[in-house]
């Protein structure tokens, strides 16, 4: 999924410069087009399908029941799968938190070299790309005794593996920040606003701020994305999150996973959405 | 309207603005970027509510002077003073400046109106004070009724005039312009180069314009600053630099010369059998290159013989370029009156003005 989600983000970066790109050959015809994206939608879509089918069978008897969806509803169901709740909530937190990290530490780093250090750019880029070349499993024997420090100091509490996440989403958040602050005149704008007498702060926050909020929020929603699917470095390091309750219930009721399992696609595909349509809403506004 | 400015100067002082601009003196200014001397101890006194243009070739270190005065660029060594103060330990957004720069530099999520009126919000000016302020000054650009339209629907010269209005409403102690005219088509940049010298005029604020280009300079400076490779080669009125240009690249660079070969005598130079003073510094007898005004030039019965090569129109004159019989091309500038044909065989003659003079080329 947070491959999926980095993938959309390229898109949509692609189509703001799409006008100073070197067009490499012709245009594919609206039939070829049309066919290529039926293929691969279809790909996408057959095991969705079958997974909302799934969710409607009556055990193996052959016939169709929504018991499983309105079961959810039950009381009894809210005690059964109080464990996923919980978990969904950590996700959540985890979600917060690596988006906090985002915004916090990698977007005023970002802004800084883009000012002030523009020689380290490659230095900052090649360090947010690595980790998308490190493998999960990889990371977390890395991890392991930093985050028995991390358990020793902080506790044990599910949150700070948003630390782990916050070094998994850095390709897909640097990208989504540098081609916003690509595009706008950053020197240009916070000289002005400098000149007019506003400090380094206020430069941030009421000049550049508002006019990178497109690859902000893309930055965040593929956090986000990224982090509601993230299962092995949950697993590995005995947390819970929702793909690893996700995994513990599809033992016992698979019907429930399945059905957890769409409602998270459900979310990250809007997330996707609304990057899609930040990137194309912007460049009429920008155009001059 | 200037006065209601005049009572409500927004400047960090509490005292109301005075009726003219701070000075601002720059003395032994030195900058260099890794190696490469930008400003080489440089001078420069600007008197209140006086228009200086540095005018020079690009990397002359123009704009790098005008970014030391607003604090955008550090300086290795020497003083800058604004209204006597020093100011190296002031940063930019303390040093109550308005700049207008090359680049469009309005604030893309903000309204025309939210532009001008951002910094006086910097300078905490009531709301509806601050409105009535943003309002007269974008009146005073001609731009009012855009208020409510972002940067993006405006056009090149409008960006600028928002730019200008958003430099100007905080009355700063000093405007600095760094070449705001050159993103501009030709129409637009006179236009908006004399509404400039109108409202500087208008607010005596003291202003510093940086430029290549000479034109524009001379039209709208009390004073041009001529440097070169980070050093002033002359500062004088418009008129002083074109009537007595202090040395050959001066004279060559403001307004235009023809470039003609001639013997230099006892420190006069001797071309096509005419005696003229030698303008500017001393130079050894020999060969030079004397730099003639195509106004200095003149179509007459007779003298130099040569052949009409073209002649242009250019509404109150025309300018005609003569191949004289040396082979040297001269541009020479007559009344309309006279319509030279190409291939027409005339005579020129030389007015006798003193001239500035290049050494020869190094013969290759």
């Amino acid at each position: 999924m947070g491959v999926l989600g980095a993938a959309g983000s390229h898109l949509a970066v692609a189509k703001v410069s799409a006008n100073q790109a070197v067009r490499i050959g012709a245009e594919p015809s609206t039939l070829a087009r049309r066919l290529i994206l039926g293929i691969i939608g279809g790909i996408f879509l057959i095991p969705v399908i079958a997974m909302i089918e799934f969710t409607f069978r009556n055990g193996l008897a052959g016939d169709y029941t929504t018991s499983h969806w309105t079961g959810l509803f039950s009381e009894d169901s809210a005690r059964t799968y109080r464990g996923l709740y919980q978990a969904i909530e950590n996700s959540l937190v985890l979600a917060a938190v690596t988006v906090g990290i985002v915004l916090v530490l990698l977007l005023p780093t970002m802004v800084l070299v883009h000012m002030q250090f523009p020689r380290l750019k490659r230095t900052l880029e090649f360090i947010c790309i690595i980790p998308i070349t490190v493998p999960a499993i990889v990371l977390v024997v890395g991890l392991a005794p930093v985050y028995s420090v991390v358990v020793h100091v902080l506790g044990g509490s599910t949150w700070t593996l948003a630390f782990a996440y916050g070094i998994t989403v850095l390709p897909y958040a640097y990208r989504a920040i540098q081609s916003n602050l690509d595009a706008i005149p950053v020197k240009t704008l916070s000289e002005a606003a400098s000149t007019l007498g506003a400090g380094w702060m206020t430069v941030l926050w009421k000049i550049l701020l508002p006019n990178l909020r497109r690859g902000v929020l893309a930055a965040s929603f593929i956090s986000i994305a990224v982090v509601l699917g993230e299962f092995t470095i949950a697993s590995l390091l005995n947390r819970r999150n929702l793909q690893t309750a996700l995994l513990q219930v599809s033992q016992s009721d698979p019907w429930v996973a399945v059905i957890f399992a769409l409602a998270a696609l459900a979310l990250a595909f809007i997330l996707l959405l609304i990057i899609g349509r930040l990137g194309s809403a912007t460049p009429s506004r920008r155009k001059s | 309207m200037t006065a209601t400015f005049n009572l409500t100067g927004p400047t960090p002082t509490a005292s109301p603005a005075p009726p003219t601009g701070a000075t601002v003196q720059l003395s032994a200014v030195v900058k260099a970027f890794a190696g490469h001397t930008a400003l080489n101890s440089i001078d420069l006194d600007v008197a209140p509510g006086e228009l200086v243009a540095l005018l020079g070739p690009s990397g002359c270190g123009k704009t790098t002077a005008l970014r030391s005065i607003s604090g955008l660029e550090s300086i290795d060594s020497g003083r800058i003073l604004i209204d006597g103060a020093d100011v190296a330990d002031t940063p930019t957004n303390k040093r109550d400046i308005g700049m207008v720069f090359q680049a469009y530099s309005l604030f893309p999520h903000m309204t025309v109106l939210e532009n001008v009126e951002f910094g006086l919000k910097m300078r905490k000016v009531a709301a509806a004070r601050r409105r009535e302020r943003a309002l007269e000054t974008l009146d005073m650009v001609g731009l009012t009724k855009h208020r409510d339209r972002f940067a993006h629907q405006l056009s090149g010269g409008q960006q600028q005039r928002v730019a200008l209005a958003r430099a100007l409403v905080t009355r700063p102690r000093v405007l600095l312009l760094d070449e705001p005219l050159s993103a501009l088509d030709a129409k637009v940049r006179v236009q908006l180069r004399e509404e400039i010298r109108r409202l500087q005029t208008e607010l005596g604020i003291t202003t510093v314009f940086v430029t290549h280009d000479q034109e524009e300079a001379l039209a709208v400076a009390d004073r041009v600053a001529v440097m070169r490779d980070g050093r002033i080669e002359q500062i004088g009125t418009p008129e002083e630099l074109y009537a007595t240009p202090a040395n050959a690249f001066v004279a060559d660079f403001v307004g235009l010369s023809n470039r003609m070969p001639a013997e230099l005598l006892d420190g006069q130079v001797h071309l096509h059998g005419c005696t003229l003073n030698l303008l500017g510094d001393p130079m050894p007898d020999g060969p030079v290159i004397a730099l003639v005004r195509p106004e200095d030039i003149a179509l007459a019965a007779d003298g130099i013989a040569g052949t009409v090569i073209s002649s242009s129109f250019l509404g109150s004159l025309r300018r005609t370029r003569v191949r004289l019989d040396d082979g040297t091309v001269v541009a020479i500038q007559h009344e309309v009156e006279l319509h030279p044909l190409p291939g027409a065989s005339v005579s020129v003659r030389l007015k006798g003005t003193p001239v500035s003079a290049l050494p020869p080329k190094p013969k290759k």
